[in-house]
């Protein structure tokens, strides 16, 4: 019944697999309000570390400051150091489930949708996460970029099927 | 931002079809950024200038990019100016590149970049290469012409 599609999101894959990166366990509202509350400190830090700030983005495709190659660097070093405890120790969820790593198959999108997302990255200072983060700083008319944000993966949703992979 | 999609635009595109409500806690999360950017510009708001790099500076002046106030300079990105050459090129071209390309290359910064790169994903390399060469390319290449506008 289920028609073959492509999939070459690894996000997909990961939903796709057996409990994946959805809990399998029902959760209610109350439940989820510890996501808002961790998504709340990730906002403060985008402000506070001026990762949401566009000039930021400018200075490190300038090569004109340290800045946001320091805060990838050491958000990359913190990473492995938590991939690692969390398969040395068997580390689970909030649900006490187990953390599944999927391996990120390789596909021609990692270098056609990787250079558009570049370009956009530049335009307007932000990956998608610190849109909010924009906005909630003040900056309200990014509501807009962040409509054409949605606009762009509902067109790449549509027209998957047509693009090389 | 997927997930958002699947929820307020049922298309009967295969890709949008899963079970979204399991990922309720996104949104959760993505408002949760929200509020605490409010937070941090509200309460914990830096009072001076941000600090940019003389280079920087200078360049942006030349483009009539003075106001170093917030964290994002407020002479493009405002609401009259979406109306401009400059503003409806970055902002509205700028988010469709950013939907668009994270979602083509499966992961965005934090999802290659940071996670990937952790998990030692070469897959995640290629991608975050091809993010930073996007970047430069717009930036030391596009961008000039585009804020002259």
């Amino acid at each position: 019944m289920a028609k073959p599609t492509i999939n070459t999101d690894s996000e997909v894959q990961v939903l796709e697999a057996v409990g994946g990166n959805a809990s399998s366990l029902h959760q209610n509202w109350s439940g989820n309000l510890k996501y808002a509350v961790v998504g709340m400190a990730f906002g403060v830090v985008f402000v506070k570390a001026e990762i949401i700030s566009w000039f930021r983005i400018q200075e490190m495709f300038r090569l004109e400051s340290f800045h946001m190659y320091g805060v990838i660097g050491s958000a990359v070093a913190v990473g492995m150091l938590s991939v690692w405890a969390i398969k040395k120790f068997n580390i689970k969820t909030l649900q006490g489930e187990e953390i599944p790593f999927h391996p990120k198959p390789f596909h021609k999108g990692q270098l056609f949708g990787g250079l558009l997302f570049g370009l956009g990255w530049a335009m307007t200072g932000a990956c998608p996460g610190p849109l909010y983060a924009q906005i909630g700083s003040g900056f309200s008319v990014i509501i807009v970029t962040l409509f054409f944000a949605l606009l762009g993966t509902w067109v790449y949703g549509k027209f998957q099927h047509k693009l090389p992979h | 931002m997927r997930h958002i999609c699947a929820a307020v635009l049922p298309s009967g595109i295969p890709y949008f079809q899963y079970n979204w409500k399991k990922e309720i806690w996104n949104l959760y999360f993505v408002g949760g950024i929200t509020l605490g950017a409010v937070l941090a510009a509200v309460l914990l708001a830096n009072p001076n200038p941000v600090v940019v790099t003389p280079g920087v500076l200078n360049y942006l002046a030349s483009f009539g990019i003075t106001d170093t106030n917030g964290l994002m300079p407020s002479q493009p990105f405002n609401w009259s100016e979406l109306l401009t050459l400059r503003g409806a090129l970055l902002m509205p071209v700028g988010g469709f590149l950013v939907g668009f390309g994270t979602r083509y290359a499966g992961g965005c910064t934090s999802g290659h970049s940071i996670m990937g790169l952790s998990m030692l994903q070469w897959p995640s390399l290629v991608a975050t290469c091809c993010f930073m060469a996007g970047g430069f390319i717009m930036t030391n290449f596009i961008l000039p012409f585009i804020l002259a506008l």
